[in-house]
């Protein structure tokens, strides 16, 4: 477990915060893929071990919630809302032209590992659809112009930190 | 009104019929012990409350007192107490009794209840009792045609599971038969203290797995078998070799160590098919370990000794006797004629009771010392201890002998080297594996009774078949000094005696009283020589067992560690 020192601190506040230990199951598991991006199969080992707990009971926690990711994603999270209103908006079009950009399928790593493009449902901007988010911040009326500049935002990013 | 009773006992009422109950039972229970079904999945008497399959839903009322007085509000109209019913229905298995509690299992309501959950139970349960292993068996499929509508309203897809997954080397698990109830789950984390279960992709696709890369594998597992209500966990071994309804059922008792755990053994045309726990409260609740389920395998094993044997060549039982005999009582040549001090016995704690009273007996005869071989291994803390001799009590009660035995044979082989023993008599004990060596079993004759080849057996001058667990009857004194019956489930290999007859007849040849050959027979017999066992017989002993005074081995330093419902009395000076 690669954990962050920040991490492992947030992790040890978090579990005094319980009477019981086995209550911090899902703090963790935020702080855990807000570190590492994913739930490794090792990372639920990991947190048993942390929680006194059997590895089932974190599994089944995990495989619960659609949010906990059990496979890797890439270094930017490209979140595209298709619910009703930006799916009326161009939604869809918005997601297409992000996975041409990168050349990779709705909830796969692109092979350069940058970005990870899944649909969501509502962002709750359905006023200014079609709203794309990427990691934590929020894009609204995301065109294909927009898209693009987008793309090419994080790309020149990619760029900027493979040539120090 | 609530009649104040004397113990823990409360009243409460049941379909409209008091009834008193002791404190803290369950609603489920009260109703039992009224004689009224409340249909359940996941309530299981021994496993922690999950109140997670609905199916056990009542009506429950209170009786109603003034709420700024507490005075009891009457109802004019019957003179009684007013009750006040619950406008919800309430999960019998999660609410404890309390006092002047109604509980009401027949109205409309919660036969509306039954049919409800049973119909949700059923949308994606397959429709295949017919191919089911579970059928005939099956709590699912009992409450179905009890509460069941008798055909699918469902006209949608079925959710399709994996069929069958190997959860451990000994169970077999259908996803799509699970209901999801949890006591498996339940079971393996409380009483086999192996957190192995549980539900992953809760929702629709709800599916019982074990951790990736762990198994279901602990000695208990098959007990999951047990619980399952329907035919999801199957025993991977039973799986579709019979069907349960023709099984016929048969108490007997698990010999694999001296926890005597409580078993039920099923068989059909003198065939075993499985062994399951039978329920005893006071020694293994409801359940068994897998170590025990196997044994019956013993009994058509491919080494099962089926013939008499002189030196080595298949004779008739009369001629084995008979040559048992004569070189017991000095006539075969190894001791000389008229002395019998060369004699041995080693009993086993594997026999029964009735079967260490006739060696006692054989060996007063011959004058001749006793040996019993133990067994020590690792006990588990749960049901199986660390002495693997089922009946090493039953040995110091009938007085086979007097002190626990030895680790291995060190005194009889002492007394061989030194020229002292000619003949040894073995019940059922493999001499070289306790403990003495093929150089000196040579030098002496070996009369062997036994079920299986083995080391001894090929280089006993005297073999005489006996019977398994399973094909005779008789008694066994467990760790708590409980004294357990089991009845014999299949009949004896062809041509093979009963180990009573064979060692009744030594003994009347011997020159011994007749004693008797059967159980009826010997137990007046038992019963009078045996203090602890006065005014005690088979047939009146109760299917619990029955507890004996052990004041007289109390200082005995017993090897048990402590096990379900087994504390061990440390006796003073031993180590623990």
């Amino acid at each position: 477990m690669n954990l962050q020192p920040t991490t492992l601190q947030k992790i040890d506040e978090v579990i005094t915060h319980y009477p019981v230990k086995r209550s911090a199951t899902l703090p963790l598991l935020h702080l855990v893929q807000e570190d590492l991006g994913w739930i490794s199969p090792e990372a639920m080992e990991w947190i048993a071990a942390k929680l006194e707990l059997q590895p089932i009971n974190i599994y089944e926690v995990v495989t619960f919630y659609p949010m906990f990711r059990q496979k890797p994603i890439g270094r930017r999270h490209i979140k595209v809302c298709r619910t009703l209103s930006c799916a009326l908006t161009g939604g869809y079009k918005v997601c297409a032209e992000f996975q041409k950009q990168f050349g990779s399928q709705p909830g796969a790593v692109s092979a350069d590992g940058e970005v990870t493009i899944d649909f969501v449902e509502c962002l709750a901007s359905c006023g200014t659809g079609p709203v794309v988010m990427i990691d934590d911040d929020l894009h609204v009326k995301v065109d294909l112009a927009r898209a693009q500049q987008l793309s090419a935002q994080i790309k020149a990013g990619a760029k900027a930190r493979s040539t120090p | 009104m609530i009649q104040p009773l004397p113990s823990d006992l409360i009243t409460v009422n049941v379909d409209g019929k008091d009834i008193a109950v002791p404190k803290g039972t369950n609603m489920i229970e009260a109703a039992r012990l009224a004689s009224v079904e409340v249909p359940h999945y996941c309530y299981h008497p021994k496993l922690t409350i999950s109140g997670n399959c609905r199916m056990c839903l009542v009506e429950m009322g209170l009786p109603a007192v003034d709420p700024a007085t507490k005075a009891p509000l009457m109802d004019p109209a019957t003179g009684k107490q007013k009750i006040n019913w619950m406008p919800r229905p309430t999960i019998a298995c999660a609410t404890n009794a309390s006092p002047g509690l109604h509980i009401r299992t027949n109205t409309a309501a919660v036969q509306d209840c039954r049919n409800s959950v049973t119909e949700f139970l059923l949308i994606n349960h397959p429709l295949d009792c017919p191919i089911c292993d579970q059928a005939g068996e099956c709590k699912l499929q009992e409450h179905s045609t009890a509460y069941g509508r008798g055909y699918s309203r469902f006209v949608e897809q079925k959710n399709v599971k994996p069929k069958r997954t190997q959860l451990g080397p000994r169970v077999t698990l259908d996803d799509e038969r699970c209901i999801l109830c949890s006591r498996c789950v339940r079971f393996s984390k409380e009483v086999a203290q192996d957190d192995v279960l549980g539900f992953i992709d809760r929702g629709s696709y709800s599916t019982l797995t074990c951790y990736p890369g762990k198994q279901l594998a602990n000695n208990y597992s098959l007990n999951t078998v047990d619980l399952c209500p329907v035919g999801a966990l199957t025993s991977t071994d039973f799986r579709f070799k019979m069907r349960v309804w023709f099984l016929k059922q048969t108490p007997s008792i698990d010999c694999e160590s001296s926890v005597g755990a409580n078993t039920e053994v099923w068989s059909r045309e003198g065939v075993i098919y499985r062994i399951t726990p039978r329920q005893n409260d006071a020694v293994n609740d409801t359940w068994m370990a897998d170590s025990g389920r196997v044994l019956y395998k013993a009994v058509q094993a491919a080494d099962r000794l089926s013939r008499a044997s002189l030196n080595g060549v298949p004779t008739t039982q009369e001629k084995a006797l008979q040559a048992a005999v004569d070189l017991l009582s000095g006539r075969g040549g190894r001791v000389a004629a008229g002395s019998v001090n060369g004699v041995a016995v080693v009993g086993s704690g594997s026999s029964t009771v009735e079967e260490q009273f006739l060696t006692r007996k054989i060996a007063d005869k011959l004058k001749a010392p006793v040996a019993l071989v133990s067994r020590v291994d690792t006990g588990d803390k749960i049901l199986v201890s660390a002495d693997r001799n089922p009946n090493t009590r039953g040995a110091l009660v009938t007085g086979l002998i007097c002190a626990l035995p030895e680790q291995k044979l060190s005194a009889l082989s002492a007394a061989i080297e030194a020229g002292q023993v000619q003949v040894i008599l073995s019940i059922g004990e493999d001499l070289i594996a306790a403990g003495l060596t093929a150089a000196q079993l040579a030098k002496v004759a070996v009369i062997y009774l036994g079920t299986h080849q083995n080391a001894t057996s090929t280089v006993a001058q005297v073999v005489i078949p006996t019977l398994t667990v399973f094909e005779k009857a008789g008694t066994l004194v467990n760790q708590q000094f409980r004294l357990q019956k089991f009845v014999r489930a299949v009949p004896g290999l062809g041509g093979v005696s009963d180990d009573l007859v064979s060692l009744s007849h030594l003994l009347n040849a011997l020159g011994g009283s007749t004693l008797g050959s059967t159980l009826g027979a010997l137990w007046p017999v038992i019963a009078a020589e045996v203090k602890v066992l006065a005014h005690t017989t088979y047939d009146t002993l109760p299917s619990t067992g029955l507890l004996l005074d052990s004041a007289t081995w109390a200082g005995l330093p017993f090897i048990e560690g402590e096990t379900l419902h087994f504390k061990p009395v440390t006796a003073v000076g031993v180590k623990s």
